[in-house]
């Protein structure tokens, strides 16, 4: 864990050089859940709601959904990149140190520039909760915490089973995009919305519901969700992270280096 | 004297055409990402109060189209190599051709995009004209709508290359691509209706819009393809497509210029 946070400050320290280019990229960053907020918001002027759902209630789901895949972004970009470490062949100098490769692949690279972005969410997410028509409770509360905690969780499970893929394929595939981008574009709107086999896919092959549409019935109080087990739902995405972590411990041992 | 702008056209096309496996797998994504676009669409649709002015099934057809032209419609699409031209300083060596750079560059953006979506848009478009109700694709009203969509969606294309190249021309003075490629992309794909139809947009939005070139690339193709634009205004609004092309042109190639007449050859 030290050498984590020894990697992160490096990092830190060396974008921190083009500083303007740095600010610059963490404004620019901010406006991109802009744009995606402000077509939510002209759909709901114009409609009114969305199968029941207010807009404040789907706000809070996107505010949700963009703190966690914010932070996700944040820390575990280099398994985004991943694919490019195994081209290069400059996996093999992480794998003969004596220290674990998740952690060194997540050392490889930090953006924070997407602080921007995570700011921006975390603003949102305050907005909608104080709008919303909500007894809060401290239960309640810590559920919302539990909420973005878990969001993290899922979305650096998927990033590292998307990364895993290279182990096999050489080349990263577009096609997880899928459940990266794709993931969070989906959970900007409760899952309720779509079809069944979108819901059940992503409830119990890749339970991006335990961390936002699940625990969120809870919270707005819908008929049949107001059992206190829903809050600890967020505990259950957590989870989610043991066998993709598994996935990769296959990968590397299948890995063959590409020589280069 | 149009011929070396050909050449490089058919070049990198052909070039373009070699990366099918790449196209398949952005296929796949295209689909995805599209049925997760109607659904939402449909939801908000299901308890309308009011009806839009843009029924459901429009939605839906624009929807798909928009994932199958993708590539000749987004403002997100670079190419690293000219960027990578200006800020190491090699704009020298293309400097030194005895052809224009602003239309070799053009040549060039354009070939990319269209060898792109040709590989890209035939799977999407046959697959999805097949789907069950409510997500297929509904066909053009008529003949003449259909060939306005190609000549618009064509003009929309020679538009879009306009537009970034003006990209590309302002890293001559930022020196930095990601910045403007960031700000240009976000709102041109915001107000190009790329995010959600113009017409679903309120009213005061609209207006803006409007005023702005970026809709005519997108949003006007789809929606004379989908009949939500009659046929005499898709005419009107093929004029106004030429003017603005005609405008951005003048304007890259007139920015250029200037770029170019002090342009600071970095390091060698």
């Amino acid at each position: 864990m030290r050498l984590f946070f020894k990697y992160m400050g490096l990092e830190l320290k060396s974008q921190m050089q083009y500083r303007t280019s740095f600010l610059l990229l963490m404004l620019g960053q901010c406006l991109t859940p802009f744009t995606s907020f402000a077509a939510l918001y002209f759909l709901f002027e114009r409609f009114g709601q969305i199968q029941g759902w207010s807009f404040y209630e789907v706000t809070l789901c996107f505010a949700v959904t963009y703190v966690a895949f914010s932070v996700t972004e944040c820390f575990a970009r280099g398994f985004d990149t991943f694919s490019s470490l195994v081209v290069s062949g400059n996996f093999d100098r992480l794998l003969v140190r004596p220290r674990n490769t998740v952690v060194q692949v997540l050392g490889t690279r930090f953006e924070f520039a997407r602080i921007g972005r995570l700011v921006l969410s975390i603003v949102m997410l305050i907005w909608a909760a104080i709008h919303i028509e909500i007894d809060w409770t401290l239960l309640k509360i810590l559920t919302l915490v539990l909420m973005c905690v878990s969001g993290v969780f899922i979305f650096t499970g998927v990033f590292i089973l998307a990364a895993s893929i290279s182990f096999w394929t050489v080349q990263g595939l577009e096609i997880a995009n899928i459940f990266t981008d794709g993931g969070r574009e989906m959970t900007q709107y409760p899952l309720s919305i779509y079809q069944t086999w979108v819901k059940r896919f992503f409830t119990f092959i890749i339970p991006f519901a335990c961390f936002n549409y699940l625990p969120l019935t809870y919270i707005v109080g819908r008929e049949g969700s107001d059992s206190p087990f829903y809050a600890l739902i967020p505990l259950v995405g957590i989870l989610f992270l043991i066998p993709c972590l598994l996935v990769w411990r296959i990968g590397v041992r299948h890995y063959r280096s590409t020589g280069s | 004297m149009m011929k070396p702008y050909l050449s490089v056209f058919r070049l990198r096309i052909s070039n373009g055409l070699q990366y099918r496996a790449a196209a398949l797998a952005g296929v796949g994504t295209q689909f995805f990402f599209g049925f997760i676009f109607i659904m939402i669409f449909q939801a908000f649709y299901a308890h309308a109060s009011e009806a839009p002015s843009m029924t459901l099934s429009q939605v839906i057809t624009y929807t798909w189209l928009k994932q199958a032209f993708l590539a000749l419609i987004v403002l997100w699409l670079r190419d690293n190599e000219l960027f990578q031209l200006i800020t190491s300083g090699n704009i020298a060596y293309e400097l030194c051709r005895p052809s224009e750079i602003y239309g070799l560059w053009y040549a060039k953006l354009l070939a990319q995009r269209l060898s792109s979506a040709l590989l890209r848009c035939f799977p999407i478009l046959i697959v999805v004209g097949f789907l069950p109700e409510p997500y297929r694709l509904q066909l053009p009203p008529d003949f003449v709508s259909g060939l306005l969509f190609l000549a618009t969606l064509l003009i929309g294309l020679l538009m879009i290359v306009a537009l970034s190249m003006l990209i590309y021309i302002s890293v001559f003075v930022t020196m930095s691509p990601a910045g403007s490629l960031l700000l240009f992309s976000i709102f041109g794909e915001f107000f190009a209706g790329l995010i959600i139809p113009v017409p679903l947009m309120p009213d005061w939005m609209q207006k803006i819009v409007y005023i702005l070139p970026f809709h005519w690339t997108a949003d006007f193709p789809f929606r004379v393809f989908t009949g939500n634009i009659s046929k005499t205004e898709a005419l009107t609004g093929i004029l106004a497509q030429c003017l603005w092309l005609a405008a951005l042109i003048l304007f890259g190639k007139f920015t250029m210029d200037r770029a170019l007449k002090r342009v600071v050859v970095q390091g060698g």
